[in-house]
């Protein structure tokens, strides 16, 4: 093996913490050669399972006659309700509101009612046209507003966070402001589509190829809906073609459609929905209608808050608990409120069940907070960086340091975050000369913001807060990584990896990274909430250590010499005086009969949370960051492009600042596109018509700020005791792209010279900007 | 002479004969599931993602040229003596990554890697064509292609940076043009192809006679050109499109012919073929060009399917009307010409006869006096679909306007022009009041609909104030700039 080779000129490993290191999958990414779920060959007789779905929003199924279905071309048979053999139901929270498929009744245009089964995908597609379903078709609601009218029910329990008194603040403020923002949803648009393979084994057991963040859920549910226990089923991911939260429940469809399938005709079957359908049948970003009232001095600092948040959760529970939770957890930004009441309104609505995605909940909450500031400017006619600054978390002197939530905020690192990016994006001067421009240019008008995110790292579900991994050294010294997360394009394999080489001062080349199974490692939490690195990068540190403990010990022994003298350093270990190779130490032990194997275990520390109080430490820390954004707005189309974006990103000392800084890129720009051009539009029947990337419109190259400058906070270190003291970077630098549309916002004030808050909804499409352009110019 | 019933096309290195190719078979499907390439992906199938992204190189005039396409919504039966190269094909010297496989690597240009194949394939054909591109070239380039991941960025830097990575004329596609040439002429035999059973037929015409002759022996045909719409009649509605007839290869259909009056445009010259042509003409479709569709769609799709297929929406009509386009319908050898405007009869219907196709497309060259413009609103500003399109065409004489042409596409169930807005303009002198005047009679030419592009008020206002643009453009006393991208 050429890890044999050391050579003396080499002074380090390589793939070090640290430093940057490519994606391990870049070479096969870019050669075509990434094997993702579609491009696993397919057995002998693999058949091919389709969604036949609602065609109404909400209506009682009177009958459904599939006899067409069943003798079209092709078809094996079809499944409903009927053929589920154990548990129809899916809900990832235990809730019972989420069948497989509905028993008489459906409750959202495109909800999958039954599948067809066939020799090919194309022929089960063509059959699940075919059905007849007979509905008495019921009044439907479709968005929080019109559920909460219409007396429809919450989909789970409500949270109320709360702390002071809000009534005497509210009736001896100076100023009080009270409005309603509504904030689009946003579909995952993942390239790679929902999929599942499954394929039958002896006794109960059944493996499962599939796409997604959460296979040890993707193995219980199946095991749940075959009636059979988790031992019997297995779930397979390597990577997926994206995620953004998009699979971290929604898979468990398609992966119970496959599994039933599969051991009811004990053949292989994949299913895979087409875009339109993966769009019209599965979860996306909850929409919210925030209503606020605020109270604050005549200097913009905040005195009160009343918050309400209704959130379209869709027609069952799946996640939007978690998510409405983080909502309120979020809905201060980076802003301390002196007395706060903050209310949730999970509304079940007639629309697929929402789900996670990048934020969970927490970017609605920020947008909201970052209208209240807007509003407080507006209204006191100064700049919103100005009361963003005024209102910020302060520290132990000021006592402004307790969250809505009760949990201190002790790790605040914004006033040198801004400092350096107002700084360094110049903004005080461009702010001016946007000032100066729109007092002259009567059509197009430009705006700027820069806007802060505090973002809170932890599974609220404090149990999630666990990982496990397992590590094989071979008897040639190489090393086999495995652990519970999962590869979405994130680079939390190459992450992982060079902790575990960092560990044992081996090159990042001497370890296999291998595919996400829950044989491998049981019990494991979604890939999801920015935990990734944080909880696998430390099993598979404790995993290392343990390793390194046994070899140690034995080095300690062979050698005769104590363990304060044993070192590993560049691929060789230092015993006492001798040198010898890793692979040599790692044989030496093989023959000694050293256990060359190990589980590795992590848990969060310090965090708990009392949800019935309101109160705990849901967060172990805190993630910040700060964008600056300018804009130029056409205020006879609404249409807009985005000048100049300048970035300044907490990662804590980041594993792989290259890797870093691209999460931080993209999720900018899919911020950007959440608030920008990303619209979901229902129309009046309840059917969703932007379900593909050629009505739903996500970012392009050419929406790019024209210039884009993002810069990790290299001096920032995680005062907790994370991997390596970094921090996690999934979801924080997604709500970077608010300074984007606080600043289109600002282009729109412009019209009315900045006298009143635009009231601009989200998402900011050139239609939005447009009409608030003529509200604002109407009302001159 | 007696047809063939088969295609022959090549595939990477391989030739390759397929024996009833159905009409609706998709590369994509039969590159995926027939040859296991799973190198190109499917990431919509709709021709607007671009992870399915394939080279085809075919020969016009003798020369051969590679450009992209959406493989997902190209049929496999119109590839007949053509040369696809999938990302499968790639290769750099001595078997190691190619130049712009190791620039995306380098850059870090993928994340997740699922769209990465196509933008290595559309980046590879910028490359080819353009080794030093400009930013914005690279993003007119990958127009078509969706990243979820990076934020494009690493892979703007990736193009930027290919050449220092390896020569063009360097590339395996270029030390092997003459073979691949020799072998693509060997291919083509000039007859008629008939393949594909019976109920799915796909029907390759020997030439524009010939066309004219199927089309009179199967009136009923659908007649594919670049199939970027007839492509998604199979992939999203699952449409039966047998038989059809596929026109792309027809060489008579994509001339561009300037002569002293007008510029007749073929109806199977793609968006691409015309571009350079019809901008340099009329140079106030240049930035309109560019917002067409994305590069691979625009390598497909050509205008006279445009036309053709009668959309209310579809980008080329409005301008077009606006510069007094006529179009040339055949039917056997009988050919007819009429105004651009009056093919659209009303939603989902237009003036053409069974049997009858567009031949060709004729614009008058503009005259003196006459000030032009085209404008696209769409929700993102490239590769989607017009909330409000419009050409305008007014001619200003001695501070009056003497004529004009106001066309507009996404405001009714065709495109159509604005007779009252027109009237209100026509013999008025040039001033904000006409404009205004103009603008307040669109609201009696159009009722527009509402959907997910665009609500009605939204699209009224727009149009509106899309006349104020052109009066601020082109009025001297505009001092201030009134457009984004001057701006």
């Amino acid at each position: 093996m050429k890890h044999d080779i050391i050579t003396d000129a080499k002074t380090s490993i390589s793939g070090a913490v640290h430093t940057d290191r490519r994606h391990d999958s870049a070479e096969k990414h870019v050669s075509g050669q990434a094997e993702y779920c579609d491009d696993i060959a397919e057995p002998q007789g693999t058949l091919h399972a389709y969604l036949g779905t609602s065609t109404v929003a909400h209506g009682l199924i009177r009958s459904m006659d599939l006899e067409a279905v069943l003798a079209a071309p092709g078809v094996i048979g079809v499944l409903t309700a009927d053929d589920v053999p154990g548990h129809n139901d899916i809900s990832p929270t235990g809730q019972n509101d989420e069948p497989v498929f509905p028993v008489g009744r459906t409750e959202f245009h495109g909800q999958p009612l039954f599948a067809v089964i066939a020799t090919s995908r194309d022929a089960a597609r063509r059959a699940a046209e075919l059905a007849k379903i007979d509905y008495e078709v019921l009044s439907h609601a479709l968005d929080p507003v019109s559920a909460m009218e219409a007396g429809y029910p919450h989909v789970t329990a409500p949270l109320k966070l709360e702390r002071g008194d809000i009534a005497p603040a509210f009736d001896t403020a100076k100023n009080r402001i009270k409005g309603r923002m509504t904030i689009g949803g946003q579909d995952h648009m993942y390239l790679e589509g929902q999929i599942a393979f499954a394929i039958p084994g002896e006794d109960d057991d059944v493996v499962v190829h599939c796409s997604t963040q959460h296979p040890s859920e993707a193995q219980h549910m199946v095991a749940h809906v075959l009636g059979v226990p988790s031992n019997a089923v297995t779930v397979n991911v390597r990577r997926m073609g994206g995620g953004f939260g998009g699979k971290e429940s929604q898979m468990n469809l398609f992966c119970s459609v496959a599994a039933i399938a599969a051991k009811k005709w004990n053949r292989p079957v994949k299913i895979r929905p087409d875009r339109d359908q993966d769009m019209t049948a599965t979860g996306k970003r909850h929409d919210f209608v925030v209503d606020y009232d605020v109270a604050f001095d005549d200097s913009g600092r905040i005195e009160a808050v009343d918050g309400t948040f209704a959130a379209r959760c869709g027609y069952s529970s799946d996640l939007s608990g978690p998510v409405t939770d983080r909502a309120l957890f979020h809905a201060d930004n980076a802003y301390f409120y002196p007395n706060v009441r903050l209310t949730s309104r999970p509304m079940k609505t007639n629309t697929v069940s929402n789900t996670a995605f990048r934020g969970f909940g927490g970017p609605q909450g920020v947008v909201a907070a970052e209208r209240m500031i807007e509003e407080i400017a507006y209204a006191l006619g100064k700049d919103p960086l100005e009361i963003r600054k005024a209102n910020f978390y302060g520290d132990r002197n000021d006592g402004r340091l307790l969250t809505p939530y009760h949990q201190e905020v002790k790790d605040n690192i914004l006033p040198r975050l801004i400092g350096d990016l107002e700084s360094s994006s110049d903004y005080q001067a461009r702010r001016e000369a946007v000032l100066q421009h729109n007092a002259r240019s009567s059509i197009i008008k430009r705006g700027i913001a820069l806007t802060p995110v505090k973002f809170g790292i932890s599974f609220t579900a404090t149990w999630y807060n666990q990982a496990g991994a397992l590590i094989h050294i071979y008897n040639d010294g190489s090393i086999h990584l495995n652990h519970g997360g999962t590869e979405m394009g994130q680079g939390l394999n190459t992450k992982v990896a060079q902790v575990v080489a960092d560990a044992f001062q081996v090159d990042f080349e001497r370890i296999k990274i291998t595919k996400t199974t829950t044989e491998k490692v049981p019990n494991t939490s979604a890939t999801a909430a920015s935990s990734g690195s944080d909880l696998n990068g430390m099993a598979a540190l404790n995993a290392a250590e343990q390793l390194k403990e046994r070899l140690v010990a034995f080095a300690g022994e062979r050698w005769n010499t104590g363990p304060e003298t044993i070192r590993f350093h560049n691929n060789m270990v230092e015993i006492g005086s001798e040198l010898v190779s890793f692979n040599d130490l790692v044989r030496q032990a093989y023959l000694a009969r050293v256990h060359l194997s190990a589980a590795g275990f992590y848990k969060t520390p310090k965090i708990h949370w009392d949800r019935a109080a309101g109160k705990g430490r849901p967060f172990y820390y805190f993630a910040y960051g700060a964008s600056c954004s300018e804009v130029s707005v056409d205020t006879l189309t609404g249409e807009y492009r985005v000048e100049r974006t300048d970035i300044l990103h907490d990662v804590g000392k980041s594993l792989n600042p290259i890797l870093d800084k691209g999460q931080v890129e993209g999720a900018f720009i899919q911020g950007m596109g959440w608030l920008t051009t990303e619209e979901l539009w229902w129309d009046q029947a309840g059917r969703l018509r932007t379900h593909a990337p050629s009505t739903y419109k996500i970012p392009l190259a050419s929406d790019r700020p024209r210039q884009f400058t993002v810069k990790l906070a290299e001096w920032s270190e995680n005062r907790e005791r994370t991997i390596k003291r970094s921090k996690a970077v999934g979801e924080p630098p997604f709500m970077l792209g608010v300074s984007v549309f606080e600043a289109l916002s600002m282009a729109v004030a412009s019209v009315a010279d900045y006298r009143e808050c635009p009231r601009l909804d989200a998402p900011a499409t050139p239609e939005r900007v447009l009409m608030a352009i003529e509200r604002l110019k109407n009302r001159e | 002479m007696t047809h063939r019933t088969e295609i022959r096309f090549l595939l990477n290195g391989a030739d390759v004969t397929v024996t009833d190719a159905p009409a609706d078979k998709t590369l994509l499907d039969y590159l995926r599931l027939e040859r296991r390439l799973t190198g190109s992906k499917e990431g919509c199938a709709e021709g607007d993602c671009g992870a399915c992204t394939v080279l085809v190189g075919r020969l016009t005039g003798g020369v051969l040229k590679y450009e992209t396409v959406n493989a997902c919504i190209r049929f496999l039966a119109s590839l007949d003596g053509c040369h696809v190269v999938t990302i499968e094909h790639l290769r750099g010297e001595n078997g190691g990554l190619h130049p712009i496989q190791q620039a995306m690597v380098d850059f870090h240009g993928s994340q997740c890697g699922f769209c990465t194949p196509g933008f290595v394939m559309s980046l590879y054909a910028l490359w080819m064509g353009n080794p030093e591109p400009t930013e914005t070239e690279v993003e007119s380039a990958i127009q078509g292609n969706l990243c979820r991941c990076t934020g494009y960025q690493p892979i703007i830097a990736s193009a930027m940076a290919a050449n220092r990575y390896g020569s063009p004329a360097q590339d395996f596609l270029e030390t092997e043009r003459t073979t691949i040439t020799e072998r693509l002429t060997a291919l083509s035999d000039g007859r008629r192809v008939i393949t594909g059973p019976e109920h799915n037929r796909a029907i390759l015409p020997a030439d524009v006679a010939d066309f004219a002759a199927v089309l009179e022996e199967y009136p009923q045909a659908t007649i594919v050109a670049g199939s970027t719409d007839v492509g998604l009649w199979v992939t999203k509605f699952m449409r039966p499109i047998g038989p059809a007839v596929f026109i792309s290869h027809l060489q008579e259909l994509k001339s561009v012919t300037l002569s002293d009056t007008a510029l007749e445009i073929g109806a199977g010259v793609t968006y691409s073929e015309a571009q350079e042509t019809i901008c340099a003409i009329f140079p106030h479709l240049k930035s309109y060009w560019d917002r067409i569709a994305g590069q691979q769609v625009r390598n497909m799709g050509t205008i006279g399917g445009n036309i053709a297929n009668g959309s209310p929406i579809g980008d080329t009509p409005p301008v077009l009307i606006a510069l007094g386009a006529q179009i040339v319908l055949r039917k056997g050898d009988r050919q007819r010409s009429l105004p651009l405007e009056q093919f659209f009869i009303e939603y989902g219907k237009q003036d053409r006869a069974p049997s009858e196709f567009v031949e060709s497309i004729l614009i008058p060259r503009p005259r003196p006096g006459q000030l032009h413009a085209a404008y696209k609103i769409s929700k993102r500003r490239d590769e989607d679909i017009s909330s409000v399109a419009a050409g305008f065409n007014v001619t200003v004489s001695e501070g009056r306007i003497t004529d004009c042409r106001l066309a507009f596409g996404g405001m009714a169930g065709t495109p159509k022009r604005a007779a009252k807005a027109e009237a209100a303009l026509r013999g008025q002198p040039w001033g904000e009041a006409a404009f205004l005047a103009a603008g307040k009679a669109l609201e009696a030419d159009f009722t527009p609909l509402s959907d997910w592009r665009a609500s009605a008020e939204y699209r009224a206002t727009a149009a509106r104030n899309l006349l104020q643009r052109f009066f601020l453009t082109h009025d001297e006393t505009t001092t201030e700039a009134v457009d984004l991208l001057t701006a």
